[in-house]
């Protein structure tokens, strides 16, 4: 403080100091001086501006949205700077969009997968994925944990609406034969993100550790017994040496048995690893989308003025 | 080049040998089960929970079978009103010696190797099973697979 305020006290002087030339060193105390006066006297007018109209600072500006101009070019540019939506298209056909024609069932179904990340997060702080508690915990959940019950309702009956989105999402596709070219490669993206979506179900079966998910992982994973060549009883797997203890079933449980292993395993594969994985193909399939020309959309309508008649020769 | 992919794949590798573990927490697969004269004609359900067995006595003699349907692993439920196994999954019906004879088991449920202990109990051996696969010899005469006591 008693340093700012010297220098606060003496500009004028130090300025008449340098005029005068007293001194090599003086001058130099005076400039420096007059340079500090001056950029406090801007900054304090830069200061005063940022308070009149904070939106025009450069700090404003790169931290928040800008309005553009309401030009076609600074309206795609919205879209386009955005890391959030610059996955979409800046433009698309007006026909694309009824929902009589999308049903907007991928939008719905990546609503859905964001809900089921959002309440999934919230139920791992009550979930131990090991025997013994994990039941426990969901028992917890559904009658102590405040909202608890409600979390894991959204959970389920989401994760059974994202099954269920995902197969109209794909019967529309297929109905509006949006798997044709040029979208080959997004439709097999598609099948991938169904196969992962089916396994995310899956791994999330045993998660409760109930009777209903304890049968059921016992009978999928026992259907892997029956892998071709990976399988202790599939074709060829006991002459390349499966056993019920180095197979791929073995390899699923973390054992010969559904138990504390298989448990841990379903619930990294389930939290950590598949949807990791799946957001990566979502991304890949919504950029493919705006690739292969944006929303498939109805076929274009051609007025019988605009049909040109052939080129006679 | 080469040597880049070489380690990827023998990372890969690595990965892949990291989801087996070489030693298990599993329960117990041999232990013993009491005296014969502990068991009567019939079924006897009393092992389920802890070993996953059920012990038999039939005309010739003591057999235990491995409490999981042959079909994709669940365990079937005794039902002595109706004196037959069935599966609550996918409705597999087997009679008391643990025979299919209805629903899509392929093949009678597997019997675990028994002998008698110097001390006279039962001693079962749960990793040492008798099958009878569809269309090949039974192995439940095999010695071992009953205790003629």
């Amino acid at each position: 403080m008693p340093e700012t305020n010297g220098h606060d006290g003496t500009p004028e002087s130090g300025a008449a100091g340098n005029g005068g030339g007293n001194g090599a060193g003086a001058s130099k105390v005076g400039a420096l001086v007059a340079g500090a006066k001056a950029t406090q006297t801007k900054a304090i007018g830069e200061l005063k501006e940022a308070i009149k109209a904070p939106e025009k600072t450069d700090v404003w500006k790169s931290i928040l949205r800008v309005k553009h101009d309401e030009t076609p070019r600074s309206r795609a540019l919205g879209v386009l700077s955005n890391v959030f939506l610059h996955l979409h298209p800046a433009k698309i056909n007006r026909d694309a969009v009824k929902y009589n024609y999308t049903w907007g069932m991928g939008g719905m179904t990546f609503y859905v997968y964001i809900t089921l990340v959002f309440t999934g997060t919230l139920l791992m702080f009550y979930y131990h994925p090991s025997k013994v508690v994990a039941f426990r915990d969901i028992l917890y959940l559904e009658s102590d944990v405040p909202f608890g019950k409600l979390l894991r309702n959204m959970h389920r009956w989401g994760a059974h609406l994202m099954v269920i989105m995902v197969e109209l999402h794909m019967f529309r596709v297929f109905l509006t034969g949006s798997y044709k070219k040029p979208r080959e490669f997004n439709w097999v993206v598609g099948v991938l993100l169904l196969v992962l979506t089916l396994l995310l179900s899956f791994t999330g079966y045993l998660l409760p550790d109930d009777q209903l998910g304890f049968w059921a992982v016992t009978v999928g994973t026992n259907m892997a017994r029956a892998t071709p060549l990976l399988g202790h009883a599939g074709p060829f797997g006991p002459q390349l040496g499966m056993t019920p203890f180095n197979d791929v079933r073995f390899g699923l449980l973390g054992g010969s048995i559904v138990d504390s292993n298989a448990l841990l395993r379903a619930y990294i594969w389930h939290c950590v690893a598949i949807p990791i994985l799946a957001s990566a193909f979502m991304v890949v399939h919504f950029w493919r989308v705006r690739k292969d020309g944006g929303i498939s959309g109805p076929a274009a309508i051609m007025l019988e003025s605009e049909i040109k008649e052939p080129k006679k020769i | 080049m080469a040597a880049v992919l070489g380690t990827l794949g023998v990372n890969f590798l690595m990965f892949l040998r990291f989801f087996f573990p070489r030693a298990l927490y599993e329960p117990k697969t041999r232990f013993k089960i009491g005296y014969p004269t502990d068991f009567g004609f019939g079924v006897d359900t009393k092992f389920q929970n802890q070993y996953r067995i059920w012990v038999v006595r039939n005309t010739e003699g003591i057999f235990v079978i491995s409490a999981v349907c042959t079909h994709l692993g669940c365990t079937p439920d005794w039902k002595p009103s109706e004196n037959k196994f069935k599966c609550p999954c996918h409705g597999s019906g087997y009679d008391p010696e643990g025979i299919n004879f209805e629903g899509p088991a392929p093949r009678p449920m597997d019997r675990a190797h028994v002998e008698l202990d110097p001390d006279g109990q039962i001693l079962v051996d749960l990793s040492h099973l008798y099958q009878w696969p569809k269309g090949e010899p039974s192995q439940f005469n095999d010695p071992g697979a009953i205790l003629r006591a």
